[in-house]
């Protein structure tokens, strides 16, 4: 039998809600494997899989390089390894991040998704959301969704497949072994998002 | 996934159903406690001008949180302390990019809806400012801002709780750069928590409903927080903490994360000891790392500190028996 080994990104933010929603993805799914926490470059060789959470981007990017965390997970990425970002997770895998106040920002980036995004792009957190979103590879039913100072993916390469979009833009999307949401599937009780991100776990195994 | 138990959308989820998301809506539980989650494992610092909240960003806070004075300088002052002014908030809220929170004072509804106008992200009602209403809390329900509330024991976190707080930290006692009231504080609910988990686990109904009354908190909130082990919203720890061991001790008692107040801005160092403190809470668990970020601060430089036992004005005992 298979044994998945999920690595969520031990550094700051809604780390525990991840490990919870990857644990009942596979317990639903009826897979077997383990989560742990991703906080040094040896946690980072073993895994399977990588889920980065939602928290403040500028902070996991900062202190995750400190110990080589960040550029032996970019070099991984770059081969192949199945990567989840959702939130600040989604601004570290781009390529380049824009701030609505500040514009273009100084934060350390992995840069392995090919787009751009825009921070805080929907307002403050009296803004902050929640909107049932359609995401047609999911399925027909729409996919409820919370935005929390959520950020938009204001452009994307020809790499990159758009999963979902709200009105003011792209707020999912896909290319190859790499996912990013603006929105937080581990804080609502779908576990589509997640069961999509095994699949691709383990049909890179 | 986490616990919207003690909301009313839970409520009416019960009652009517769950409601259809068809189009968008701001301002719910779930908005609120999930925006919480979002600072765990991190530090956020009180700062009272864009500079210091520059420091702060570039330190690797998750947020900041403004205030006239610092709680040092609070005591010191005497008078009444109230929200900070407009002008600061504005400008700070223009200066970083990372999540804006101001203090208001218990029980002032109004200040608590002018930082709300100002678009300030989290509001906390602090006993570091001087309390407007002995009667009752702000009712929080009605805000689209979620709120952070001290508390001293789990019957004050859970009445907090009830009255819409999203998130609960430590009183610990502000100012004073002194650990030690935070430490009792945190092991108190951690121990009243592992007392009804253990009532829960047994079946024992009849008890748990009795400590509810005794806590004069819902029945509701005791036993969901009885079944989960731990509160249904994220706790941070708080109140004067002041060196990067301090914030890794928290960690380590099961903090989510850590509050600094004056234990950045009343030192010497204040840039270095920002970046180590935050070091410190997200590698706690390497006592490596908390030594090479406690070698980044000097002791000479800490803040001067006091023995809680001897300060007259305790912070922490105001609104604890609302």
């Amino acid at each position: 039998m298979t044994t998945l080994r999920i690595g969520v990104f031990g550094i700051q933010g809604d780390i525990e809600e991840h490990v919870k929603a990857v644990n009942s993805a596979m317990e639903q799914e009826k897979l077997h494997g383990e989560t742990m926490l991703v906080k040094t470059p040896e946690a980072v060789e073993i895994v399977d899989g990588v889920i980065i959470p939602g928290g403040e981007s500028t902070v996991i990017g900062s202190l995750s390089s400190i110990n080589g965390t960040l550029g032996r997970l970019e070099e991984r990425i770059v081969k192949g390894l199945p990567v989840l970002g959702t939130c600040a997770g989604a601004i570290l895998l781009s390529r380049e991040a824009e701030d609505r106040v500040i514009g273009r920002t100084r934060q350390k980036l992995l840069g392995v998704l090919d787009a751009t995004v825009k921070r805080n792009a929907f307002g403050r957190q009296r803004e902050s959301f929640e909107e049932a979103v359609s995401i047609p590879k999911l399925g027909a039913e729409p996919f409820p969704a919370v935005f929390i100072r959520a950020p938009i993916i204001s452009s994307v390469g020809e790499q990159v497949e758009v999963l979902s979009r709200v009105k003011e833009g792209i707020v999912a999307v896909q290319q190859r072994n790499i996912l990013a949401t603006s929105f937080h599937p581990e804080l609502s009780r779908d576990l589509r998002f997640h069961k999509y991100f095994l699949s691709l776990v383990l049909s890179n195994k | 996934m986490i616990s919207l138990v003690g909301s009313p959308e839970e409520y009416r989820a019960k009652v009517l159903g769950m409601p259809q998301v068809e189009k968008r809506i701001t301002g719910t539980t779930l908005l609120k406690r999930g925006f919480a989650h979002m600072f765990k494992h991190g530090v956020i610092m009180d700062v009272t001008k864009p500079e210091e909240a520059q420091i702060a960003e570039d330190a690797g806070a998750v947020a900041v949180m403004v205030l006239d004075k610092l709680p040092y300088d609070v005591r010191k002052a005497g008078g009444v302390a109230r929200t900070a002014s407009l002008k600061a908030v504005d400008e700070i809220l223009k200066a970083v990019t990372i999540p804006v929170m101001a203090k208001c004072r218990i029980g002032h509804t109004y200040e608590a809806r002018i930082l709300e106008e100002a678009g300030v992200d989290m509001i906390d009602e602090s006993e570091v400012l001087t309390p407007a209403d002995e009667e009752r809390h702000i009712w929080k329900w009605e805000f689209t801002t979620p709120f952070v509330n001290g508390a001293r024991d789990l019957g004050e976190a859970l009445r907090r709780i009830e009255e819409g707080a999203a998130m609960i930290r430590t009183k610990g006692e502000p100012g004073t750069g002194n650990v030690a009231e935070a430490i009792k504080h945190i092991k108190v609910v951690n121990t009243e928590i592992a007392k009804i988990r253990g009532l829960y686990l047994s079946g024992d109904t009849q008890e748990l409903i009795k400590i509810a009354r005794e806590m004069r908190a819902s029945y509701e909130l005791v036993l969901e927080t009885a079944k989960l082990g731990k509160l249904p919203v994220v706790n941070f720890a708080a109140g004067g903490i002041a060196t990067p061991a301090d914030a890794a001790m928290m960690m380590q008692i099961g903090c989510d994360g850590i509050f600094v107040g004056s234990g950045i801005f009343k030192s010497e160092d204040p840039a270095e000891r920002a970046r180590a403190i935050v070091l410190a809470t997200t590698y706690w668990d390497d006592p490596k790392t908390v030594s090479e970020a406690q070698r980044m601060i000097d002791e000479r430089k800490s803040m001067m500190g006091m023995d809680t036992r001897q300060i007259e004005l305790k912070m922490q005992e105001r609104g604890a028996n609302l």
